[in-house]
């Protein structure tokens, strides 16, 4: 299998690469085969941004040219790195890492200020037997729960987080996008997540999208701005692919998979993508965006995986809540069974910990 | 040309599936003879864990089924292994040198304790509850509930009847088990799991381990999601260490004196051991208090 970072070629570093100059199999003694150097693309110059997205065709002509993405080598490549076993001190330091990226999310028509509240409050206080255990990134609720949040949170330095424009399906005008941006700044948001318009981007309409995007962030101002990718309703790795590089082209902080409303939800394959478009543009541009896994993500099992291909994918500097966030409520849980685990020496079970 | 045979490789049965250990470990099973008969998987501490969350998901399932839906199932239990007689009989005979006739009597014993069982399901509210009388304008009632997830030791001895001794008066009530089988006889364990796989006992609700209980049961017993241990089959020594690594999660634990007799006519004991009994306190109100209350 052939190092997928060669796929990851950017395109504006077209120039091929020489092929890699294998020694000729040496008749005699048998030498044991020498790994391959671990090939990173050359950093290409910055994308031209007001170039590209001077006009769909433009866009169209930018996405499409992306490498394509070889499955079957993005899922053995992925399958191979959740096959680390990370065990006792290195685990425990990944738990916690892993509970202060978490974006502690509740996104029910059922919410109520009473249910966002106590999740605050867990935000605090995740494990109240062990107040060692670090608070979560982020809070992330509906814009009319935003305010309760804020409220709440004050001076923890939690965030809250708020989806908008018309989540989770997007089918709305921009107006009433930029409305619903607008109320949940209002409400005292630090962070908005905001759906892509799916159907405009699979019918090809590129320019839609990145301007929707662009009219977000220029609402948002300095607040952090999260695109959704919504990575189920996408259908190819080759859409997610050119989801990403749209997304970060048009200026989003953060590249995130899913609503959590679809299935799947968030997957390693499509994350992997997601790091990877983040790790090019970086070596691009220098500027460092952020990637959110959000949905689908349950046990600490998945979420050690995660993180293990955030440092092999972008990076060790990514392993940041500024940089990777998991957005997941249950996962908490289990993070905090498996820390109390590692400290007690024994299994602990799900009679322990709150039930949200 | 002679036939090769097929020898068989013994799985756990865990959340209704038949896994492999997590270890990829296995030992080797000799008939009475002392030959090569069959591999059984060697249950590791993660078969455990995994055996304990299947019974958790096993529990909330089995204990929210009727008492009258959970002796349906159980007596089909039994309707299973009345078609495999003979199966069972001969793999008695072939580890344990049983007398075929003796045998034969061991699983019928088997079967004739499942079918017990079935008809406890729905009376055990009926003797073990009920309402008490109380000096007070209350209503006071007692009900008995399910103790939750119990981790238990199959005995060595009665490889059938034994092993069905122990797991039917826990799954009575709506608990949920997980077991260490006899390491000697992995065969009929699992052959026995095999009859529960086909005989709508919901998924997780028997989940049965083969390997040392030595070395599975410690971390069963103090594990936090475990809410009771049937250690009436474990050794002495065993019986102190589990106990005392119980006391940690606060289990309930059951371990009578002395070796059980399991073809002896069961008492109550092994089903009331894996109850709680929830008492509930109503005040009494006076529909009018014209009409004359009570007090």
């Amino acid at each position: 299998m052939s190092k997928p970072a060669a796929a990851a070629t950017t395109p504006a570093a077209k120039q091929p690469t020489p092929a890699a100059k294998q020694p000729a199999p040496a008749a005699g003694p048998h030498v044991a085969p020498q790994p391959l150097p671990v090939q990173r693309s050359k950093p290409g110059l910055p994308p031209d941004v007001a170039a590209i997205s001077a006009s769909n065709s433009s866009l169209k002509a930018f996405l499409h040219a992306l490498p394509a993405v070889d499955p079957v080598g993005l899922e053995a490549r992925v399958a191979v790195l959740g096959t680390r076993s990370i065990k006792k001190d290195s685990k425990l330091q990944l738990i916690d890492l892993a509970i202060s990226m978490v974006d502690l999310t509740t996104l029910e028509g059922a919410d109520t200020e009473g249910k966002v509240r106590n999740l605050c409050r867990k935000a605090l206080l995740p494990d109240p037997d062990y107040p060692d255990t670090p608070r979560t990134a982020a809070i992330c609720v509906y814009p009319d729960m935003v305010r309760t949040a804020a409220t709440t949170l004050a001076g923890s330095g939690i965030r809250v987080a708020s989806v908008a424009t018309a989540f989770p399906a997007g089918r709305s005008s921009l107006e009433v996008k930029l409305a619903d941006i607008a109320l949940a700044l209002e409400a005292g948001a630090d962070e908005i997540d905001m759906v892509i318009d799916r159907g405009a981007f699979l019918s090809g309409n590129y320019a839609k999208v990145f301007e929707e995007i662009t009219a977000a962030k220029k609402a948002c101002g300095q607040t952090v701005l999260k695109v959704i990718l919504e990575t189920g309703e996408l259908g190819t790795y080759d859409g997610v692919r050119r989801a990403s590089w749209l997304a970060l082209l048009a200026g989003a902080d953060f590249i995130k998979t899913s609503t959590g409303k679809v299935s799947p939800a968030a997957t390693l394959p499509v994350t992997y993508l997601m790091l990877q478009a983040v790790r090019n543009w970086h070596d691009m541009t220098g500027q460092r965006r952020s990637v959110k896994a959000a949905g689908g993500i349950r046990t600490t099992k998945d979420a050690i995986k995660y993180l293990v291909m955030v440092n092999e994918v972008a990076g060790a500097s990514w392993l940041d809540p500024d940089y990777f966030r998991f957005g997941a409520s249950g996962v908490v849980n289990d993070l905090i069974m498996q820390r109390r685990t590692q400290k007690e020496g024994h299994y602990s079970g799900p009679g322990y910990v709150t039930v949200d | 040309m002679a036939r090769v045979a097929v020898s068989k490789t013994y799985k756990l049965y865990i959340g209704g599936v038949f896994p492999r250990s997590e270890s990829g470990r296995t030992y080797q099973v000799t008939d009475r003879t002392g030959t090569f008969m069959a591999n059984a998987a060697l249950a590791s501490r993660k078969d455990g864990r995994e055996a304990v969350s299947a019974a958790r998901k096993g529990h909330v399932t089995w204990a929210k089924a009727t008492p009258y839906n959970r002796g349906q199932v159980i007596y089909r239990i039994a309707e299973m292994l009345e078609g495999r007689r003979t199966e069972f009989t001969s793999a008695l005979v072939d580890t344990l040198d049983m007398d075929p006739a003796k045998a034969a009597e061991e699983v019928d014993a088997a079967i004739d304790r499942l079918v017990h069982y079935a008809g406890w399901t729905d009376k055990i509210a009926a003797v073990f509850g009920g309402s008490n009388p109380v000096s007070g304008p209350y209503f006071s009632y007692s009900a008995p509930e399910p103790t939750g997830v119990v981790a238990a030791v199959a005995p060595s001895g009665n490889a059938l009847l034994g092993l069905v001794a122990v797991i039917a008066p826990i799954i009575c009530s709506g608990n949920s088990v997980v077991i260490v089988a006899d390491a000697a006889t992995p065969n009929v364990a699992i052959a026995f799991a095999e009859a529960l796989a086909t005989s709508d006992l919901p998924a997780g609700v028997v989940n049965i381990l083969t390997g040392q209980a030595a070395e599975i049961m410690p971390y069963l017993a103090s594990h936090g999601d475990v809410n009771a241990l049937d250690l009436s089959a474990a050794g002495a020594v065993l019986r102190t260490t589990l106990a005392q690594a119980a006391s940690e999660t606060v289990k309930r634990v059951y371990a009578p004196k002395g070796s059980p007799d399991y073809a002896a006519i069961p008492g109550t004991g092994r089903l009331r051991a894996f109850l709680e009994i929830k008492t509930l306190w109503h005040p009494v109100g006076a529909v009018s208090l014209t009409g004359g209350g009570s007090y």
